[in-house]
């Protein structure tokens, strides 16, 4: 499945057909009643915390999220207020954004040029070198640290936002060669012959036709990257730091709440909300090229 | 602030920028070679930037990691295999060591027996597509998020006292006495692997429904048809077609469990026996200060992840033998 063709990456999806017909009539009450309670089951601890993010600190220590459902329940919205003015979360998402954005983008045009190669330039060695670009997938980031940390110490940038960026792209680069390559492969050869034969260099059949054909493939790599980058709490650990206080972004800020607020529930659990606002809107918005991402890259671990 | 926005914007139109002079330029270069070089340099000149970060983040560190790993805490002098004789007779790490283990079997299990029942049952419903986003959200929330959530999930309070967490919450309502979670050994390793089942589960369950959609419907109709019943269909047509993607999602839970990291440090930082190797690796560099330990516990990390890299790679120059 997942180093398939992007012909066949393309028609996996969500698809409401629906197929098979169980004989009896109580097996497909048990279906349902087997699926709603899963349903249940999943979203339940999400649902929890979102309520409990809105009630007041005596509540939230002395009952649990599910008595909110009496009508004398109490919300409040002065959670959110703290967290965001004592806590440095809105600074904090603004930070995210610094390290995410530019660690979406320099990945992926690296690797859509690498990608062309790989997939329409005929070389000595050319599949060999795919495959250890395959292979690095699965490096443990932990055996990089310790000589990029000192490397970035050398070079004086260490704790920076450049530190994290080169990193991404350096740890996001075997899978985003990966994707494109074999969609890029997947693309009719006709047009890239009949240009070849019109005279065009192979620079602009991949400004002007591989890029624009392979526009669904970065899509679905820009939002993966982009959430992955998003979610990360190790590499920004390692090279900013967990004291790193002006850079931190929100995953290291929300662990280090977790790890020192204790009994303040109420507002680690408005912090971790507000940390998730963004992968849930990306998400729903998007969720057709993030699946299709998810599908044509099963192998990153 | 104003100063990195403009950095970001710089750096975010600017890479692409130059990316594009870099291939305009040397195309212009290559053009003044002689013809028979032109198609031999081109490649390499395209996959330069690749991989040059390639060299310098992965395989360059990867390689200065495995020689740290046989120096000292002061990274001069050379103590031969001391960091992984350590490793092997300290109960801490080996604690993490058989952590890893109860987390290999019972997320893959977990994850990939879960996704692909649900995957099962839910193509035969109408509201799939609202089922599956479901168990699928929270792939798209940190694990740091998830971490927080289940954290409450497994709050404990005393007996007596009013349970506040959601679990221990259920166990009251049906006169059962609350459970410290997240305190005992070996319960509170399997609890941290429900939290990572839970993200992952959506994971496994996308890919498997995929491959179940591309399975054929006459086929599967010709054995009804034939008087073959649901469980027959299953076992003989359905699973053994799933098989090969089953493999590939299984190997990417085991590479996850390995690697299994932030869930560990939000949710109990390796405490009451709950240590994984890379969160002890981690400790080793930053709370510890021993490089050395540190990376003889990555290059343990790599060594476990290693034979499942060469399946990947063979089944991936199987598959391209057939295109």
């Amino acid at each position: 499945m997942s180093l398939e063709r992007p012909t066949e990456l393309a028609a996996v999806g969500p698809r409401s057909a629906v197929r098979g017909r169980p004989p009896v009539r109580w097996g497909r009450l048990a279906l349902h009643a087997v699926l709603v309670i899963l349903m249940i089951v999943w979203l339940l601890p999400t649902i929890g915390m979102l309520v409990n993010s809105f009630r007041p600190a005596a509540d939230v220590s002395r009952t649990g999220w599910w008595t909110a459902l009496s009508p004398t329940a109490q919300f409040t919205m002065e959670n959110y207020q703290h967290v965001l003015a004592q806590n440095g979360l809105g600074q904090a998402f603004i930070n995210s954004l610094f390290i995410t954005i530019p660690a979406t983008v320099i990945p992926i045009a690296v690797a859509s040029f690498a990608a062309y190669a790989f997939a329409w330039m005929r070389f000595p060695g050319r599949d060999v070198l795919f495959i250890i670009v395959v292979g690095l997938l699965v490096i443990p980031l932990q055996t990089t640290f310790v000589p990029i940390l000192r490397l970035f110490r050398d070079l004086g940038i260490a704790g920076d936002f450049l530190t994290v960026w080169l990193a991404h792209t350096g740890y996001g680069l075997p899978f985003a060669i990966f994707l494109l390559r074999n969609y890029m492969g997947g693309l009719p050869r006709e047009v890239f012959e009949s240009a070849a034969i019109d005279g065009a260099s192979p620079a602009t059949a991949f400004f002007r036709l591989a890029l624009p054909m392979s526009v669904p493939a970065i899509a679905a790599l820009v939002i993966f990257q982009f959430l992955f980058v998003w979610n990360d709490l190790l590499v920004a650990l390692i090279y900013l730091g967990a004291a790193n206080a002006p850079n931190l972004p929100l995953t290291v800020l929300v662990a280090n709440l977790s790890n020192s607020l204790g009994g303040e529930w109420h507002y680690l659990m408005a912090a971790a909300f507000l940390s998730m606002a963004l992968p849930l809107l990306v998400f729903f918005g998007l969720q057709r090229y993030f699946v299709r991402g998810i599908t044509g890259g099963a192998v990153k671990g | 602030m104003d100063g990195r926005l403009i950095t970001a914007l710089i750096v975010v139109i600017g890479v692409p920028a130059v990316l594009f002079g870099y291939i305009v330029f040397t195309e212009r270069l290559i053009r003044l070679a002689p013809d028979r070089f032109q198609e031999r340099l081109r490649p390499w000149v395209w996959l330069f930037p690749a991989i040059a970060f390639l060299t310098v983040f992965l395989v360059y560190p990867t390689v200065y990691t495995i020689y740290l790993s046989f120096l000292d805490k002061f990274t001069k002098n050379f103590i031969g295999l001391d960091n992984y004789i350590y490793f092997f007779t300290t109960s801490d790490t080996l604690t993490a060591l058989r952590n890893n283990a109860i987390w290999l079997v019972l997320l893959t299990l977990f994850a990939v027996g879960g996704g692909l029942i649900i995957a099962i049952l839910v193509d035969r419903v109408r509201y799939e597509s609202v089922a599956k986003s479901i168990i699928f959200v929270p792939l798209a929330i940190s694990f740091v998020g998830a971490g927080v959530i289940w954290k409450f999930m497994f709050d404990y309070r005393p007996p007596g006292q009013p349970q506040t967490g959601t679990l221990n919450g259920i166990l009251g309502s049906v006169g059962q006495d609350p459970v410290p979670w997240l305190l005992n050994s070996p319960l509170n390793t399997v609890m941290l692997i429900v939290v990572a089942a839970w993200i992952w589960t959506g994971f496994c369950m996308v890919i498997l429904s995929g491959a179940l959609k591309g399975i054929s419907t006459e086929l599967l109709e010709a054995a009804r048809v034939d008087g073959a019943n649901e469980w027959q269909v299953f076992r003989g047509i359905t699973f053994p077609l799933l098989l090969p993607t089953i493999a590939v999602v299984a190997t990417t839970m085991v590479i996850t469990s390995l690697k299994a990291f932030d869930i560990v440090y939000v949710m109990t930082n390796g405490a009451f026996d709950t240590e994984v190797i890379a969160n002890r690796m981690y400790k080793e560099l930053f709370a510890f200060g021993q490089p050395g330990r540190a990376s003889a516990t990555a290059v343990l990390l790599l060594l476990l992840i290693i034979p499942v890299m060469a399946v990947n790679i063979r089944r991936f120059r199987a598959q391209e033998a057939m295109r």
